[in-house]
């Protein structure tokens, strides 16, 4: 292997490489989503009929959706645990676990979009539902990209995870702390959205 | 020293900013001009012919501080002693409306369209439903009373000389930009808002006529001098056609000249409107 | 380092679809030569309509066809579309993957003395991202309507009415800022992670550093100008609102939108990337111009820690100054204030940088080879440019030099005979670590000496035309108006000399394409350097260094008193 620190940490940073890697991407997340934010207060505060939330959404599926992305973070880290621990069954439930409830957050977002198009709730209705659709839409991507990651390492990941446990954690760690960043970024959403 | 270039100013705040400008330059003159010769000369000594060894230690003593410490102090001066209070003048120091003259100006793909309130001083109504490109470019509603005596021109503003103008600029369609190279006076046409500004005009068309005389460099067009608006944002094909006039009158002309527009007001005013 | 099994990679895994750093950067290379070489085919075509408004292009006139140019005449849609690509290319498909992309990747692993980039395949990745957003723009020039034409700076709602080039435009953005975000990720990890054993932080070369600082720019800058992107795509393709304000009127038809957008918005996220962006055009260009001088002059660079706390230092600010392109828009005092005077802090680490290379002269033995004449003629024309940027940064001059000439004067000083010159001077100082030859020096003095004359032939009469008033982005170059009247003829004079610059080309071409084959053969070190890029073979095989590099000094240790040499490299013990 002629790139060193790949699963082992350099000493004096501490830190291997993808760790590092998925730490400064996240911090290009932080200024995607934040632009967005920024966007959405521009947006606000330039209206004069901004309506509430509940105007055009339905905070209950909201909340149930918030509940279902914590519980996967949890059943996330479980998962990375199992894997630290070397039991690959256990990860693979967890991991499978975290996976349908990304799926399950999916189907919920889904009924939500058809129920505004029923109404004829579209982008181009007004900005909020605009920047409604674009935050949980590109939102909704990331979770999606996040369940293919998690997706591949339960089913395809048995292989590495025999070769070299240790680096197959740690891939576990890096889509984890991806995960949990999807997370987070809802629990943003979910009041600006629906409740303010 | 920059007015060699600027075309000539003729509001009461360009020679602020002229002075300004002025000033910049002096500070990027001297700091070329100083940097430029020791660059010259550092070549031209430490070149490998005349000297082949070269020093470990290079530049010694702390002339290079002093010098940054110098820019420094020249930009804070700069800053807070000219840009910042001429900037405050221009958008916090409004004169009063009752002392000025207060136009609106709604900028289109690619036309200026002038909208003086008439002799009731109320801007009427508009509406962009009512909009109609030949007749009625800004949509004005002229079944509101404020309306009815509400003149309009395209591409031809008309001013009395030293008296504040305020001007609320906005646009129906792309961003455009107000640009009165004489006046000093630049502010984008944002749509959606309405930006005001404001400057006073210090020379009738005629003086400046007068004064370019004068001047070499302008001595063969003088008589047909007119001050310009040009529209300095890129707004579509035609942006670099986009061009408007301003006529700066005594102020008995000036009246003479609304009353000959309000004139038109009363019938036929389709006709008259492309004045 | 087992080099067997590589050896077996076919041509399209060694050469195409490489995940070695050399290769990816000569991609890069090429590939940002080739988009340079393009953008100013775009700029000439545009001088010809800006020096002789409406008259027919002679010779190429009739290929553009009755859309662009009827009778050869070029029509102002054609000229916006040039303008707007021209800009486009030049920053992010000409500039930015040739000093990032291409030098960043060649260069950065050697002087840190790793065996490749951290993950070679989001290398590899980031690369076929922009081929493809390059592919993307070139290809817009096809479609109905053409390219983009609302500038490189697509202000809404010009760009949200106008033709598909734009959807074109947008998506191309996406993928260039998609490979920068890899790319820079990649940048940093390999910096920070991979640096040879004794390759402490300040021992790393200024290029190294500026490169690092880059990265942070792009990867903290780009995001909002993607976000920016995907608002606009939704606004042409999903008919929302987001720079959209209410009743908006285009050609006497109201719209049929929601409305309650804002048109400012949008200059408000391109700006947040596009300000950062135009010190990721220079810094990786100063970082060489770093590296030519200290080799060049024999002796340390003068206060490189000076330059490394600026260029940091410059990396944060430059996050908060971007509002100074947007003084005109309306903007109260507080505002103008807060960033007037962020603008003027962030011009006092330029002036330390700059400093710091015109003082590393003093004392010096300078060799005048041709890397040296380009980084040399970089510090004045940069200074030109640098201190062009000074009235523009204070607002109140900028009423009336904002969107003039003087703005295109400024910033072309900057990076045409600035960050273009570094950029000729890595390629003639590099050349001979990618290939193992030596690029002519006659045919080099030839390039060098007319490009800089015509260099400032262009753009010195731009200050002056923008001082008289003369607006940018005029498809007839401004004789409509008879304020610039005064300054129309030196229109030609300029394009003159634009064409005279594509002439000072020629030598370069022959130069890099002729020195492949018949450049003078040269070992590993031909120029007596000191970075650790020199102690790899020329060209470096896969794995790059034959042993493992390790560190003992910092980066420009020449003429040391008491060396028997005037060069001591850093990884000579003791
Ligand atoms: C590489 C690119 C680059 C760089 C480095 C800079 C550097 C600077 N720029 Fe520039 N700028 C652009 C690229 C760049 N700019 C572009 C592309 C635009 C236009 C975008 C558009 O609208 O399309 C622009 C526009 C622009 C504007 C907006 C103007 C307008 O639209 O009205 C402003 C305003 O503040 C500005 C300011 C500055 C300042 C203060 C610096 C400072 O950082 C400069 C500091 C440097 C110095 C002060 C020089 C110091 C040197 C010496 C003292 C040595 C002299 C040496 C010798 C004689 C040997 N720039
Ligand atoms: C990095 C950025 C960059 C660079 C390098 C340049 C380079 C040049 N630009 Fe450009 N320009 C812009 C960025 C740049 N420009 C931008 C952002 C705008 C604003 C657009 C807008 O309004 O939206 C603009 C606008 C602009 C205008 C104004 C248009 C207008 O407002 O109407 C003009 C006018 O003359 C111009 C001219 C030139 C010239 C003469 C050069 C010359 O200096 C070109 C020199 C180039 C070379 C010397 C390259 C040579 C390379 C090779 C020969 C490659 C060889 C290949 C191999 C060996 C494989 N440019
Ligand atoms: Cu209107 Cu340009
Ligand atoms: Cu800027």
């Amino acid at each position: 292997m002629l790139i060193p620190h790949i699963v082992k940490p350099r000493p004096d940073t501490g830190l291997n490489n993808g760790k590092l890697g998925i730490w400064l991407f996240l911090a290009s997340e932080v200024m995607l989503f934040g632009a967005l934010f920024a966007t959405y207060l521009m947006l606000r505060m330039g209206s004069n009929d901004w309506p509430l939330g509940t105007k055009y959404l339905d905070p209950m599926w909201a909340a149930i959706n918030t509940i279902v992305l914590i519980t996967s973070s949890v059943t996330m880290v479980m998962a990375w645990a199992m894997s630290a621990k070397r039991n690959f069954a256990k990860f693979r439930l967890f991991m499978l676990l975290t996976v349908g409830l990304g799926f399950v957050f999916m189907i919920i977002k889904y009924i939500e979009y058809s129920a505004k198009f029923d109404h004829h709730y579209y982008p181009s209705t007004h900005v909020f539902l605009a920047i409604y659709f674009t935050l949980t839409g590109l939102h909704g991507l990331h979770v999606l990209g996040g369940m293919v990651v998690n997706g591949y390492l339960a089913l395809f990941g048995k292989k590495h995870y025999e070769q070299d446990p240790e680096w197959f954690t740690n891939r576990v760690e890096h889509s984890g702390l991806f995960w949990h960043f999807v997370d987070l970024v809802w629990i943003f959403l979910f009041p600006i959205l629906y409740l303010l | 020293m920059m007015d060699l270039f600027f075309p000539p100013g003729a509001s009461a705040h360009a020679a602020g900013i002229d002075r300004m400008v002025d000033w910049v330059h002096v500070l990027m003159l001297i700091l070329f001009i100083g940097w430029g010769a020791y660059f010259i000369y550092a070549v031209a000594r430490f070149r490998q012919g005349k000297n082949p060894k070269a020093n470990y230690k290079g530049a010694k003593g702390s002339a290079s501080k002093y010098a940054e410490i110098g820019v420094a102090v020249a930009e804070v001066i700069l800053l807070v002693g000219f840009s910042i209070p001429l900037w405050a003048d221009r958008v916090d120091e409004f004169p009063a409306e009752s002392d000025s003259v207060v136009v609106r100006v709604v900028a289109q793909q690619f036309a200026w369209n002038i909208w003086y309130p008439g002799a009731d001083g109320v801007f009427g109504n508009a509406d962009p439903s009512l909009v109609d490109e030949e007749t009625n470019p800004i949509g004005l509603d002229r079944s509101d009373e404020a309306a009815k005596d509400d003149i309009t021109t395209i591409n031809q503003l008309h001013l009395p000389v030293d008296k504040p103008a305020i001007i609320h600029l906005t646009s129906k369609d792309v961003i455009h930009s107000f640009n009165l190279p004489n006046m000093r006076i630049k502010q984008d046409a944002v749509p959606g808002l309405s930006i005001p500004m404001w400057f006073v005009p210090t020379k009738t068309t005629a003086e400046m006529r007068e004064e370019l005389k004068s001047k070499p460099r302008y001595a063969d067009t003088a008589d047909e001098f007119v001050y310009e608006i040009a529209c300095a944002q890129l707004c579509g094909n035609s942006h670099y056609s986009m061009r408007g006039f301003l006529t700066v009158h005594t102020p008995e002309e000036y009246q003479a000249w609304l009353d000959e527009e309000a004139s038109y007001l009363g019938g036929g005013e389709e006709e008259d409107f492309w004045n | 380092m087992s080099d067997g099994h590589h050896e077996e990679l076919g041509f399209w895994r060694k050469y195409v679809f490489s995940t070695d750093h050399k290769v990816i950067g000569i991609q890069y290379s090429v590939t940002g030569l080739a988009f340079l070489f393009f953008g100013f085919c775009l700029m000439m075509l545009m001088r010809w309509q800006l020096a002789y408004p409406n008259q027919p292009i002679p010779l190429i006139g009739g290929l553009f066809g009755d859309a662009r140019a009827p009778g050869g005449i070029m029509l102002p849609d054609f000229y916006n579309e040039l303008g707007a690509m021209h800009g486009t290319i030049m920053v992010f498909l000409g500039v930015v993957p040739l000093a990032v992309g291409g030098f960043g990747n060649l260069i950065l692993p050697l002087q840190i003395g790793a065996a490749d980039m951290a993950f070679p395949k989001l290398n590899m990745l980031s690369y076929w991202s922009l081929f493809l957003g390059g592919v993307t723009m070139f290809g817009s020039f096809f479609l109905e309507g053409g390219a983009a034409q609302s500038g490189w700076t697509s202000y809404a709602p010009l760009s949200n009415i106008a033709p598909s080039g734009q959807t074109a435009w947008l998506i191309g953005m996406i993928f260039l800022i998609t490979s920068s975000l890899l790319g820079s990720v990649n940048f940093i990890v390999t910096t920070i992670q991979l640096r040879a054993q004794g390759l402490s932080f300040f021992r790393l070369p200024f290029f190294c550093w500026a490169q690092f600082v880059t990265a942070f720019l792009l990867l903290l800058a780009f995001p909002p100008l993607e976000a920016a992107g995907v608002l606009q795509l939704m606004d042409r393709l999903a008919d929302t609102s987001f720079f959209m304000p209410d009743g908006l009127v285009i050609s006497g038809e109201a719209l049929d939108i929601s409305g309650g957008g804002s048109p400012l918005l949008w200059q408000h996220l391109f700006w947040f990337l596009a300000h950062p962006e135009v010190y990721v055009l220079i810094l990786p260009a100063m970082g060489i111009v770093a590296e030519v001088i200290a080799n060049n002059t024999r002796k340390p660079l003068w206060g490189y820690r000076a330059m490394v706390y600026s260029v940091i230092f410059l990396g944060f600010m430059s996050f908060i100054v971007w509002a100074h392109h947007m003084f005109i828009t309306g903007m109260g005092t507080a505002m103008a204030t807060f960033f007037q005077t962020t603008t003027m802090i962030i011009s006092i680490p330029s002036v330390i940088i700059l400093t710091a290379l015109l003082l590393s002269l003093w004392g010096g033995s300078i060799r005048f080879n041709t890397p040296m004449l380009f980084a040399l003629a970089f510090l004045p024309m940069f200074g030109i440019g640098g201190l062009t940027g000074l009235p523009l940064g204070l607002a109140a001059p900028d009423i009336a030099l904002h969107d003039t000439y003087y703005v295109i004067g400024h910033f072309h000083y900057v990076v045409a005979p600035g960050t273009i010159f570094a950029l000729f001077a890595g390629v003639y100082y590099w050349y001979p670590k990618a290939t193992g030859r030596k690029m002519s020096e006659t045919l080099g003095k030839l390039h060098f000496w007319p490009s800089l004359i015509f260099m400032n032939g262009i753009f010195f009469p731009m200050l002056i035309q923008g001082l008289n008033g003369v607006s940018r982005r005029l498809a007839d170059g401004g004789a409509t108006y008879d304020f610039a009247g005064a300054v129309g003829p030196l229109n030609r004079m300029q394009s003159w000399s634009a064409w005279g610059l594509a002439l000072a080309q020629i030598p370069f071409i022959i130069n890099f394409f002729m020195s492949l084959r018949a450049g003078e053969k040269v070992g590993d070190n031909p120029w007596d350097a000191t970075t650790l890029e020199w102690a790899a073979p020329s060209p470096p095989p896969h794995g790059n260094f034959t042993t493992e590099p390790v560190v003992y000094r910092g980066p420009y240790e020449y003429s040391v008193p008491g060396a028997e040499n005037d060069f001591t490299p850093q990884t000579q013990e003791g």
